[in-house]
């Protein structure tokens, strides 16, 4: 299944991403949002401070702390006592918030977060890559890349369909391109109140802090238990990848709009060369596609939707019969010179029948536009490696040798 | 017993890990110089100074991880810290 926008245009606005997203929190209820603004997230959580001057969330605080370590430690406190929780950061803030990541999904506190994704300093830049979140890949957050801002929007009430089911209980990332998504604006449905509040039910956590009835959270495991620990997250997050698809397809049933669950792909079906990507570079590479394959090149593309759990199944099954797999990063694991799509592909597909060249190209990173030209080079060097095999492994596909 | 999710416990469970076998050296009082002033008591970090009927206190070994803070604080030196050896 492919993209499906069943869209009636009387129900859309022209909205910021920000508001769109503030706005798709909102109708998802909270009972606690906590938050420190950074660019380019601020949009988000002034939108939502308004919304509760405003007295349009009801049962809701909105707790002001002085950095992101307190905003996210904020919300141990309030989804430990059974609150559904919101926070929002980027950048230096979601660095910042490190080690609190892993108290959140050690608990199994099932907050969702939206990240605007940006680049770390230093040196400093505001502007897009995926460093910041990839980065935090490993603390036990579900990590979720949207393409536009109608996907954006509708993946914050699917977060917490999969953070809070019982199976899972795992914190959830819903990231968005920093300013290439949250300062746009676009044609967007506005997540409707009704069909939400028919999609998502209250939270209802299994254990929750209360006085009258206490109990002790987040304690002490000594060698004797941790593994065991760790072992149930990573089964918590194995569960992840069917609710994911199943959050997918019943959001489809009730709104009309689909995205692909774990991934999505596009022209993939008899193409030679799959590039695969996430977040809103998944447009570019979208039109790319559309004007080689009226040159008759046959290229597809492979949406990478959900990074964390990591679909390796479902990338296999779409690239098993390619000819060439180029994936691109907007990030890098310095030391090894490779982004993550990348070497998680390459890894998954080890001791598999599968034998697919696939080499990786990094890309726009610190906000570096990606015009349509970038990609058709690099789809024509992917012709290249059917006829020639891998020259290059992995390298930046954008960079500029003049200023070397 | 299986771990519950996230790690949730019944408050107090900490009393079933006896944190006493961390110890390197023992307190042990010595009775005859004890005034009875009670600071070990308060200044124990771990609850491991327990009163006794006849003013005097004892050491609850079962926790007592041997930090030393009571022999420090001690007015009348009435605490010897002793290495525990098997």
């Amino acid at each position: 299944m492919t993209v499906i926008r069943t869209l009636d245009k009387d129900k859309m606005d022209v909205a910021e991403g920000s508001y769109a997203v503030a706005h798709a929190v909102k109708v998802c209820r909270p009972n606690v949002i906590s938050a420190y603004p950074i660019t380019p997230q601020t949009h988000i959580v002034e939108d939502l401070s308004q919304f509760m001057a405003d007295g349009e969330i009801s049962n809701c605080e909105y707790i002001n702390v002085e950095s992101e370590f307190s905003a996210l430690s904020a919300l141990v406190g309030s989804a430990a006592a059974g609150a559904r929780c919101y926070s929002a950061t980027t950048s230096q803030g979601l660095e910042l918030m490190h080690e609190v990541l892993f108290n959140v999904s050690g608990m199994r506190l099932p907050v969702v977060m939206t990240i605007a994704n940006r680049a770390v300093s230093a040196p400093i830049n505001i502007w897009n890559d995926h460093q910041d979140s990839i980065s935090q890949r490993d603390t036990g957050w579900i990590q979720m890349y949207a393409e536009d801002l109608q996907e954006i929007s509708d993946m914050t009430a699917q977060a917490y369909k999969v953070a809070e089911d019982k199976d899972v209980m795992m914190p959830a990332m819903t990231c968005m391109d920093g300013f290439i998504l949250s300062h746009v604006y676009e044609p967007v449905v506005l997540l409707e109140q009704d069909l939400v509040d028919e999609y998502l039910p209250a939270y209802e956590p299994e254990y929750s802090l209360d006085p009258k009835n206490p109990l002790t959270f987040g304690a002490f495991a000594d060698p004797t238990a941790y593994t065991e620990f760790r072992y149930l997250q990573q089964k918590a997050m194995d569960n992840a990848l069917p609710k994911i698809e199943e959050a997918a397809n019943e959001f489809y049933e009730i709104f009309g709009r689909y995205y692909g669950g774990l991934i999505d792909e596009y022209e993939t079906d008899d193409a030679d060369i799959i590039l695969m990507a996430m977040g809103s570079l998944v447009g570019t590479i979208r039109d790319v596609v559309d004007k080689l394959r009226a040159k008759g090149v046959k290229v597809g593309l492979l949406k990478v939707r959900t990074f964390r759990p990591f679909p390796a199944e479902a990338i296999k099954n779409v690239i098993k019969d390619a000819k060439v797999v180029v994936a691109l990063d907007k990030n890098i694991s310095l030391g090894l010179n490779e982004g993550s799509l990348f070497t998680e592909t390459k890894a998954s597909l080890y001791n598999t029948k599968v034998d697919v060249p696939i080499v990786g190209r990094m890309i726009g990173h610190g906000g570096r536009d990606i015009p349509v030209k970038t990609i058709e080079d690099i789809v024509e060097e992917a012709k290249g490696i059917i006829s020639s095999g891998i020259n290059t492994e992995s390298k930046y596909a954008d960079l500029k040798e003049e200023l070397l | 017993m299986s771990i519950q999710l996230g790690g949730v416990c019944q408050p107090g469970t900490t009393r079933a890990n006896k944190t006493g076998g961390w110890r390197t050296f023992r307190p042990v009082y010595d009775y005859d110089k004890c005034i009875k002033c009670k600071l070990c008591e308060l200044l124990c970090p771990d609850m491991a100074v327990l009163p006794r009927d006849d003013g005097f206190f004892e050491f609850d070994y079962d926790y007592c991880k041997g930090c030393g803070i009571c022999a420090n604080e001690c007015p009348k030196e009435a605490i010897d810290m002793v290495l525990e050896e098997k």
